[in-house]
C-alpha cells in the first residue's frame, strides 16, 4: 500500500509540476472569464424568466368569509392580468396570539411563506420579509383593493417588515444551490478535456512502458487524477478569492448579503469543496478512462464532443432537484453517482440534515473506486493488450 | 533497501525464471511456450528475428503484461511489479517527457522505482558528468541529440541501482561509438553483480557481451544455454586444400564435403583432427593447406533457428 501511494505521488508531482509550471496555465487561470460571461448573459435572462414564473406564497389568516373574497379578488386579477407569478393564497383561521402565528407561518418550509396578511379585509396588515415597493405588496393591495370594494382606490396597506421569511429564504437558498451547481458543472466541464488527453502524452512519447514497469495502473491513474485535482484547487482557489473581493467592491455589504445556505455558509463550503472533488474524481475517472484509449490529440477531440453533451444532460437531471429536494426525481438523481455530487451540493443549499451528506459522499467514493478499478483494468486490457480475455460484466471484479 | 534480492534468489541461483510462458492477443499466439532459466548475475541475451516474439517475453518477465499461461519468477516474485524497485527497464521504444531536463528525467525514473527525488538528483549529477553530459543536465529533452536523450533514458534505468536490468533492443539507433559504451556499460553492471537480460537481433553484440542465451523463434525458445553450449552444437568446419587431386586419401572425407574453389569444406569427423590428418597423409594427399574452424554464434543461430529466422537476421549478423 505504501509503494502504491508513492507511485501515485510521484505520477501526481510530475504532472502538478507540469501542469502548474507551464504558460498554458495562465489561460487556466482565466478560463473562468468566458463562461461568467456567459454566465451573467444567460442568467440575467434566466433570473427575469425566474422571477416572472415563481408565485410566492402569502400565508392570508383570516375569517372564512373574507378569505373566499380575497381568493376570488386574487383568481379574478390572475385572470385580467395573465401573469404567471400572481401571489398563491393559503388560508389559516386566527390564533390566540397573532405574532406567534405570523413567526410560526414565516418559518414554514412546507409551504415556504413570503408574507402574512392578517387583520382580514377590515384591518389589512401585511408581515414578512417584504416592503412597500416589492411586487408581492402591490398585488396584494389590488386584491385587497378589489375584495373590499372594486370602486375605491386601493387602500394603504401597513407593512411590517421583518428580517427573513422562509419564502425569501427559500427563494435565496434555490439561487445558491443554482449557483452552486452551476459552478460544479461548469469547473467539471472545464476540467474534463484537460483530464482526458492526460494519457496522450505519456502514450506518444511512449513512456507508458517505463511507468506500467514499475508500478500498477491504478497507481498511475489515481496520480494522475489527484494531479489535476491539486492544479484545479489551485486554480479554484484562485477565483474564488478573485471573486470575493468583486462581490465585496460592487455590492453594498460585500459578501455577507450573499443568500445563508440552510447547511450555514461553513458547512457548505467544506460540502462544495468534497462535492467538488468527488464529482471531478467520478467524472475524471470516466474521461480518463475514455481518453486512454485514445492514440492522438485528434481523436481526444472526437470523444470530447459526446463527453460535453453527457455532460450537459446530466447538469439538466441535476439541476431538477433544485427547490424540491425531496421529490422522485431529486432522489434519482441523488442515487446516479454522475448527478449525485451536484444534486446534494444543492440540498445542502436547502435542507439542513447532515446526514444524507455523509451518506452521500460514502456513496460516490465507492463509485470513484469502482470506476477507478475498472479503468485501470480496461486500460491494461484493450492499450497494454494485458490479461486473458474477460467478459465487460466482469470487469468490476477485478 | 534497493539491493535486497529475496532468499529464494539467493538459493535457487537463478534471477528470472520461466516455464511455458504463453501470450495469446485476440487470435494471435505471440508467445508460445516459452522456458527460461537466467542466472544470476549473468549477461544474458535473447536473439531472435523481429516478430519472434521478444519484446513480448520481456513484458512479460517484468510484469508490464500477464501472461495467458505459464510461469514466471523475477527476483523471487511471482508478480514482477513486487519487485520493481529492483529492476531497471529500457524498453525498445524510447520515451521521456520532452520537456523535463535532462538531470529531472533521470531522478523522475528513480522516483518511479522508489528512489527520493533528491537522492535520484544527486546521483542524476554523478551520471551525467560520468557520461560527458554534465553540461546538458538543465536541458530539456527536446534540444538533446537522438544518441544524447537515448543515454539519459539508460542512465534512468539504472540511477536506482537495481539488481536485474532488462534491455529491450538496447543498441537500435546508436552509433558505433556508443554501441561500445553500451557495452562497457553493461559489462560494467555485470562486474557488480547485476543480472542483464536484453534483447537484440544483431547476434555479434549478443556473442560479444553473453555468457547465456536464448534463442527465439515463431514465439518458442529454439535453444537456452551458454554461447559455449550453442556453439558446441555445431562440429567444426574443415577446410583442406590438397595437391593431388585423387587417391587413397579421398576415404578419409566424408561424403557430405562440398567444393568451395579448390578446397573441400566439411564437418570436422567424431573422431577429431588426429585421424583425420593420418588418413590424409597415410593416403598421399599432399596436404597444401588444412584450417579447422571453430563454428560462430551465427553460424549456431542458423543451425538452432533455421536458414529462415536467420536470413531474417542476415543483413545485421555480424
Amino acid at each position: 500500500m505504501r509503494r502504491f501511494i508513492h507511485s501515485a505521488f510521484v505520477i501526481a508531482r510530475r504532472d502538478f509540476g507540469a501542469t502548474v509550471l507551464s504558460k498554458a496555465f495562465i489561460f487556466f487561470l482565466l478560463a473562468p472569464i468566458f463562461p461568467l460571461l456567459m454566465g451573467g448573459l444567460f442568467g440575467g435572462i434566466g433570473a427575469r424568466v425566474a422571477s416572472q414564473t415563481e408565485q410566492p406564497v402569502v400565508a392570508v389568516v383570516s375569517s372564512e368569509d373574507d378569505y373566499e373574497r380575497i381568493s376570488a379578488a386574487r383568481d379574478r386579477i390572475a385572470d385580467t392580468i395573465p401573469m404567471a407569478g400572481v401571489v398563491r393564497l393559503s388560508h389559516y383561521a386566527p390564533e390566540g396570539d397573532l405574532a406567534a402565528q405570523q413567526q410560526r407561518l414565516l418559518a414554514s418550509r412546507n409551504p415556504p411563506v413570503r408574507a402574512v396578511l392578517s387583520g382580514g379585509l377590515a384591518e389589512p396588515h401585511v408581515t414578512g420579509a417584504v416592503t412597500k415597493e416589492t411586487d408581492v405588496v402591490d398585488q396584494l393591495r389590488l386584491i385587497v383593493a378589489d375584495a373590499q370594494t372594486a370602486e375605491e382606490p386601493p387602500p394603504e396597506l401597513p407593512v411590517t417588515q421583518t428580517a427573513v421569511s422562509s419564502g425569501s429564504l427559500a427563494k435565496g437558498q434555490s439561487l445558491t444551490a443554482q449557483v452552486g451547481q452551476m459552478l460544479l458543472f461548469f469547473l467539471a466541464l472545464l476540467l474534463s478535456g484537460m483530464v482526458m488527453s492526460q494519457l496522450i502524452e505519456e502514450k506518444s512519447n511512449k513512456i507508458i512502458e517505463v511507468i506500467a514497469a514499475a508500478m500498477p495502473i491504478d497507481a498511475m491513474f489515481i496520480g494522475k487524477l489527484f494531479a489535476m485535482l491539486t492544479a484545479s484547487i489551485l486554480g479554484i482557489a484562485v477565483w474564488l478569492s478573485v471573486g470575493a473581493i468583486v462581490v465585496q467592491l460592487i455590492s453594498a455589504g460585500g459578501v455577507r448579503t450573499l443568500p445563508v445556505p440552510a447547511i450555514g455558509w461553513l458547512g457548505f463550503l467544506a460540502l462544495g469543496f468534497v462535492y467538488f472533488a468527488l464529482n471531478y474524481l467520478l467524472l475524471g475517472a470516466i474521461f480518463l478512462t475514455i481518453g486512454a484509449q485514445a492514440s492522438t490529440a485528434r481523436e481526444v477531440q472526437t470523444l470530447s464532443l459526446p463527453t460535453t453533451f453527457a455532460q450537459v444532460l446530466i447538469f439538466g437531471f441535476a439541476s431538477t432537484a433544485v427547490g424540491q429536494p425531496d421529490s422522485t426525481n431529486a432522489l434519482l438523481a441523488a442515487v446516479f453517482p454522475l448527478s449525485s455530487p451536484m444534486v446534494m451540493l444543492a440540498r445542502a443549499a436547502q435542507e439542513p440534515a447532515w446526514w444524507p451528506h455523509l451518506l452521500a459522499i460514502l456513496w460516490q467514493a465507492a463509485w470513484v473506486i469502482l470506476i477507478l478499478r475498472w479503468g485501470a483494468r480496461l486500460f491494461r486490457k484493450t492499450v497494454l493488450k494485458s490479461g486473458p480475455r474477460i467478459p465487460w460484466w466482469r470487469f468490476g471484479r477485478a | 533497501m534497493l539491493r535486497q534480492v529475496s532468499p529464494s534468489v539467493e538459493t535457487s541461483g537463478l534471477a528470472v525464471e520461466a516455464r511455458d510462458l504463453v501470450k495469446d492477443f485476440a487470435e494471435t499466439r505471440a508467445v508460445n511456450g516459452v522456458s527460461l532459466a537466467v542466472p544470476t548475475g549473468s549477461i544474458y541475451g535473447l536473439l531472435g528475428p523481429n516478430g519472434a516474439g521478444k519484446t513480448t517475453t520481456l513484458r512479460m518477465l517484468i510484469g508490464i503484461i500477464d501472461q495467458s499461461s505459464g510461469y514466471r519468477r523475477v527476483l523471487g516474485h511471482e508478480h514482477p511489479l513486487d519487485a520493481a524497485p529492483l529492476i531497471g527497464y529500457l524498453p525498445e521504444e524510447r520515451g521521456l517527457y520532452p520537456s523535463m531536463h535532462a538531470r529531472e528525467a533521470i531522478a523522475f525514473m528513480g522516483a518511479l522505482r522508489g528512489l527520493s527525488l533528491r537522492e535520484g538528483r544527486k546521483r542524476a549529477d554523478e551520471l551525467l558528468e560520468q557520461h560527458n553530459l554534465g553540461q546538458w543536465a538543465k536541458k530539456p529533452i527536446r534540444t538533446l541529440s537522438k544518441g544524447m536523450a537515448q543515454t539519459v533514458q539508460l542512465l534512468g534505468t539504472i540511477i536506482h541501482k537495481p539488481r536485474l536490468i532488462v534491455l529491450d533492443e538496447p543498441f537500435a539507433g546508436l552509433d558505433a561509438i556508443n554501441q561500445g559504451k553500451l557495452e562497457d556499460l553493461i559489462r560494467g553492471e555485470a562486474r557488480n553483480g547485476v543480472t542483464i537480460i536484453f534483447s537484440t537481433h544483431v547476434i555479434a553484440h549478443a556473442e560479444r557481451l553473453c555468457e547465456h542465451i536464448a534463442i527465439i523463434a515463431s514465439g518458442k525458445v529454439a535453444f537456452d544455454g551458454s554461447v559455449a553450449e550453442a556453439r558446441g552444437r555445431l562440429r567444426p568446419i574443415v577446410r583442406l586444400r590438397t595437391r593431388a587431386t585423387d587417391g587413397q586419401w579421398r576415404s578419409a572425407i566424408p561424403a557430405a564435403a562440398r567444393r568451395e574453389g579448390d578446397e573441400y569444406v566439411f564437418e570436422l569427423p567424431e573422431g577429431g583432427p588426429e585421424p583425420l590428418l593420418k588418413a590424409l597423409i597415410d593416403g598421399g594427399a599432399g596436404i597444401e593447406t588444412l584450417a579447422i574452424e571453430r563454428p560462430g554464434l551465427h553460424d549456431a543461430f542458423v543451425a538452432i533457428a533455421g536458414d529462415k529466422a536467420a536470413a531474417e537476421m542476415g543483413a545485421v549478423a555480424r
